[in-house]
């Protein structure tokens, strides 16, 4: 069953469309979560002991980092499909995580300067945890200058997604790099072995910012892997059919306000171009 | 609600982490739906112009 489901979506027209009927279900619930977590979180929980009311970067912080990996394992995986199946969704998605994860690392460097001055005195120190993560922003950034190399897409994808492979020894190395080394960065205080070390008050915004922040990730992906998809297939007659279809544009979904305006790509009816292309 | 603009001293580290991130998740989303928009209206271009007329 799972192989159906895999070349279903190794379809572009089938993975075009559902994408953008998915989009709006990512993106509604990334804008409440991350505005409810937020709010709660700098707003609401107490102050920390130590660090007083510093501590709220976290709530940022935190995602941001979690997302800057998971985003890259993503891109990595996506990349080996692409190369092993030859899949051009895949590769579709893997080109697309690049800017995102770029983005999550900037943000995870970012707040994380500015929560090490007040905390630990300085902006930045060569620390492992701090290092590993810089190289991850490397990585992401040498793989999108890599694509930016080529004309053709699909040397791109394949010379990109052996960068991305290869790059992938640096995730446990930002994973455990305040385990296996002595760092100035605290150790893991969500997902470890007796549970999370973190109050149940200011845990769950957390825990809404985590799940906000996955949201955004996918809606954002997915409104790219399109973009990715129509360029990738050129002549292909299903895209005549999609762009001809009532309704098809980015922020045709019925004038439906900010964020599903912001978000979602058509809503597209159903057309009957459903001609499976790997 | 001044003590939550204030941050306990903390204002002028955690006001710009948020300003920093939610810029730069502005800009994804835009970004994105450029990119989206842009594939579209170069696929529309072509189907116009090339030898496959739209449905």
């Amino acid at each position: 069953m799972a192989w159906v489901w895999f070349h279903r979506f190794g379809s572009p027209p089938y993975f075009y469309r559902v994408a953008g009927r998915l989009t709006p279900w990512f993106a509604w619930p990334a804008l409440v979560l991350c505005l409810a977590g937020l709010v709660w979180g700098l707003g609401f929980t107490p102050p920390e002991w130590h660090q007083g009311d510093g501590f709220r970067i976290l709530y940022i912080h935190v995602p941001a980092a979690w997302l800057s990996v998971q985003v890259y394992v993503v891109m990595a995986l996506a990349a080996a499909v692409g190369l092993i199946w030859r899949m051009k969704v895949a590769h579709a998605v893997a080109a697309s995580c690049a800017t995102l994860g770029a983005s999550f690392t900037v943000i995870t460097l970012g707040t994380g300067m500015l929560w090490g001055k007040p905390m630990w005195g300085t902006f930045w120190a060569w620390d492992p945890r701090l290092t590993s993560e810089l190289l991850l922003l490397f990585l992401y950034l040498g793989y999108i200058g890599l694509r930016s190399g080529f004309d053709d897409t699909a040397r791109a994808d394949r010379a990109s997604a052996v960068l991305a492979i290869v790059g992938v020894v640096d995730v446990p190395i930002v994973n455990y790099s305040v385990v296996w080394w002595n760092s100035l960065h605290q150790g893991p205080s969500i997902i470890r072995a007796g549970g999370p070390a973190i109050a149940v008050p200011m845990l769950i915004p957390l825990l809404l910012m985590i799940v906000g922040f996955y949201c955004y990730f996918a809606a954002v992906l997915l409104v790219r892997v399109r973009g990715e998809i129509l360029r990738r297939e050129r002549n292909a007659q299903w895209i005549a059919e999609e762009l001809a279809a009532p309704g098809a544009g980015v922020g045709s979904g019925g004038g439906s306000g900010a964020i599903a305006g912001t978000f979602q790509g058509a809503s597209v009816p159903n057309s009957p171009a459903g001609h499976a292309r790997i | 609600m001044m003590q939550f603009l204030l941050m306990g001293g903390y204002a002028v580290y955690v006001w710009p982490s948020v300003a920093l991130a939610l810029a730069v998740l502005a800009l994804n989303i835009l970004w994105a739906r450029r990119s989206l928009a842009s594939a579209q209206r170069e696929a529309r271009r072509r189907f116009a112009h090339g030898r496959r007329e739209p449905v």
